[in-house]
């Protein structure tokens, strides 16, 4: 049997719940669709976004082949120019060495630029335990903490949340009594409240979109200014990486600075990029941290098939896109990965044993709308039904009889043997229209007995029709 | 070598063990069939520069190289800009008499509070992007620390016609000198700062400079 290994419910289980909740269901609708809508603008104007596309995902293959290689060679090209490279296996290392190296700086907080990584370590849980506040100072970020909610998209973390929601939460958390819901005036609020501790800060936590092995150059990518604060303004500079986020060459900037904003925010450009390289004398923070994170990584990185979901630049454009997601929000995945990305990133990072994990290559439709947009071509309806190959297989060796007599096992079962001879598929056929005459209703079956119902609950079916094509062929012949 | 990194090393081996041995990272070759040098006239080049600048709600204007301190003195009364930062290295004469300058030394830099007081930066740049509308500064001459051009409200920039390359690709191509020989820290400045955390539209003004004005002169 699968061990439930966390409490975390299924994608189906809570996607029920999620799918009831009206308003919710409108914030993500309309910020889905706007974004959409602009994404594509800005796709295409762009003459050469498919030899783009292509280039990305070449670069990030050849990363992928030679991984060991490159991150030996960032190492140097850091420290080299005078930054400090961390190997941490998983989260709790980490963590560790971050709590360390804060602790070391006799510090009260620090300040944080939105990472989906340090998330993924739950980095502010272990900095509090510490007596360390984490204080997040992307807007999106900063509205989650207050509200004490989760991140339910990589780009725009509160994107579940209204302005009029954001407001009420402001007034109560920022005190600030007299706020509007105008975009602006919270944009405002969020700035004035964070100004003085970024001026103060001496510590500051990043993640990272790139890390170049040849120069040794991080970068971050950022709307607000919360980026370029955090690493510029503390003295101590904090850097987590997952380690797929190396690109081997400057050169290569030119191809993800293009597909990136594009597909991430659907401009032309975001207004802030931040390049660094090691230490600046004068300019910037003294001391530099890299901590380079697997975590789960190198599991990805042993599936062949798997292995190109760490070529993801973290843009969210396959979350805007995907019918499910759009329904059922970001919180469903139980993971900082939702949406389709989420679908086959989390169950390889977090393992097929986690039951919650394992649902996710089921929380699609296949429809293929997130490969299409994806900007390195990661191919992630392939990748879905292979891990769906994985997780049936899985379930097989580790259960005993009750997996054998499932009805989806024996339902396979008797698939496979009917589509492997001409003879038997065609006599099933006969079977199945005699038998579907008590359930097609005006022309489609909408519920199916017994074991089948599990089909009929989620969809319609079109009956098998009265002559098939080889039928009428033969018929024609005679 | 630390435990950590022995045992991540080993582990991404025998993950990628499918990979031939013999393949080295440099026999997989790029096929960069995308555009890495733009086919704009230099006027067009700066026009789309103008426009895309634009469409970022910054201020952009163009002018003779003998206009240019009036134009800097009229955009610094716009903003009721008085206590103006200004980099090491930046061109005095384009200075108006109307502001107090703040100067930023390298031997005396000012506070982070100096700069929050301040009502504004002016700087040059290190290079222009048309396509994109976005500002190249390299923390060289007249551009100053990383900090000037983000805690002031208000940054002023000044871009001469020639740095304005066409395309993104022709933007990383002139920085490779100053990230591989001299380690500067780079910023890419595109509209004033931002945020689509609200319902997914853009609205300005966050952290970063909240009003952006950017004087193209020859």
């Amino acid at each position: 049997m699968m061990n439930r290994s966390n409490y975390d419910p299924t994608f189906e289980e809570s996607a029920n719940a999620y799918l009831s909740n009206t308003q919710l269901r409108k914030n993500i609708g309309h910020a889905t669709h706007t974004i959409r809508e602009k994404r594509k603008d800005v796709v295409d104007e762009m003459p050469d976004w498919e030899e783009l596309r292509k280039a990305g995902r070449q670069i990030k293959t050849k990363v992928m082949r030679h991984l060991d290689t490159y991150l030996l060679q960032l190492e140097a090209s850091v420290q080299k120019a005078g930054g400090h490279v961390h190997w941490a296996r998983d989260a709790e290392e980490a963590n560790r060495i971050i709590v360390d190296l804060v602790k070391q700086k006799e510090v009260q907080d620090v300040v944080k630029v939105k990472s989906i990584t340090t998330d993924e370590i739950q980095l502010n849980k272990a900095l509090a335990k510490e007596g360390v506040q984490a204080l997040e100072t992307d807007l999106a970020e900063l509205i989650v903490q207050l509200a004490e909610d989760e991140p339910s998209h990589i780009l725009v973390p509160a994107i579940h949340k209204n302005r009029a929601e954001i407001r009420e939460l402001f007034r109560e958390k920022l005190d600030q009594k007299e706020l509007s819901d105008r975009p602006e005036d919270l944009a405002e609020a969020a700035r004035a409240y964070l100004r003085k501790k970024f001026l103060n800060a001496k510590v500051g936590i990043s993640g990272a979109n790139f890390g170049v092995a040849e120069t040794g150059t991080v970068a971050v990518v950022e709307s607000e200014g919360n980026g370029r604060m955090c690493t510029t303004l503390p003295d101590t500079l904090i850097t987590v990486m997952g380690i797929e986020k190396i690109i081997p060459r400057w050169k290569d900037f030119e191809v993800f600075m293009q597909l990136l904003p594009r597909s991430s925010t659907a401009e032309r450009m975001n207004p802030y990029n931040s390049f660094w390289t090691g230490v600046a004398e004068g300019d910037g923070p003294q001391e530099f941290h890299l901590v380079l994170l697997d975590n789960g990584r190198s599991n990805v990185l042993a599936d062949e098939i798997g292995r190109q979901t760490l070529h993801c630049i973290r843009c969210s454009a396959c979350l805007n896109v995907c019918p499910v997601y759009e329904r059922t929000g970001g919180h469903a995945y139980h993971s900082v990965y939702p949406g389709p990305i989420g679908a086959i990133l989390t169950p390889q990072l977090k393992g097929l044993d986690n039951e919650s994990a394992a649902s996710l290559p089921y929380a699609s439709t296949l429809c293929g709308a997130c490969y299409e947009v994806c900007p390195v071509k990661i191919n992630i309806p392939d990748v879905l039904v292979h891990l769906r190959g994985k997780i049936v297989d899985h379930k097989k060796r580790e259960g005993g009889i009750k997996q054998k007599t499932d009805p989806e096992h024996i339902g396979m079962k008797m698939m496979a043997r009917a589509f492997a001879s001409q003879h038997r598929y065609e006599r099933g056929q006969k079977l199945a229209r005699m038998g579907q005459k008590f359930f097609v209703k005006d022309g489609t079956i909408s519920k199916l007995p017994g074991q089948l119902s599990g089909w009929t609950a989620m969809r319609d079916l079109k009956p098998i029709p009265d002559q098939t094509f080889r039928e009428w062929w033969r018929e024609r012949d005679e | 070598m630390s435990n950590s990194k022995k045992e991540m090393l080993d582990t991404i081996r025998k993950a990628i063990s499918d990979v031939p041995e013999a393949e080295k990272p440099g026999d997989i070759e790029i096929l960069r069939m995308y555009m890495q040098e733009g086919n704009l006239p230099g006027t067009e080049i700066v026009h789309l520069f103008m426009e895309r600048v634009g469409e970022y709600q910054a201020t952009v204007k163009q002018v003779g190289k003998k206009d240019l301190v009036d134009v800097v003195d009229e955009r610094c009364q716009k903003h009721s800009v008085n206590r103006l930062v200004v980099p090491e290295g930046f061109p005095k004469e384009f200075l108006p008499t109307s502001v107090t300058p703040l100067f930023d030394f390298i031997d005396k830099p000012l506070s982070h509070l100096e700069l929050d007081e301040s009502d504004g930066v002016i700087t040059t740049c290190a290079h222009a992007v048309a396509q994109t509308g976005t500002i190249i500064l390299n923390a060289g001459n007249g551009q100053g620390r990383r900090a000037l051009t983000l805690v002031p409200d208000y940054h002023l920039c000044l871009v001469h016609q020639d740095q304005i390359l066409h395309l993104i690709p022709e933007g990383f191509k002139a920085l490779e000198g100053s990230v591989k020989k001299e380690r500067r820290p780079i910023t890419f400045i595109s509209g004033p700062s931002a945020t689509s955390d609200i319902e997914l539209s853009r609205v300005e003004g966050v952290h970063g400079p909240r009003r952006l004005d950017v004087i193209i002169y020859r």
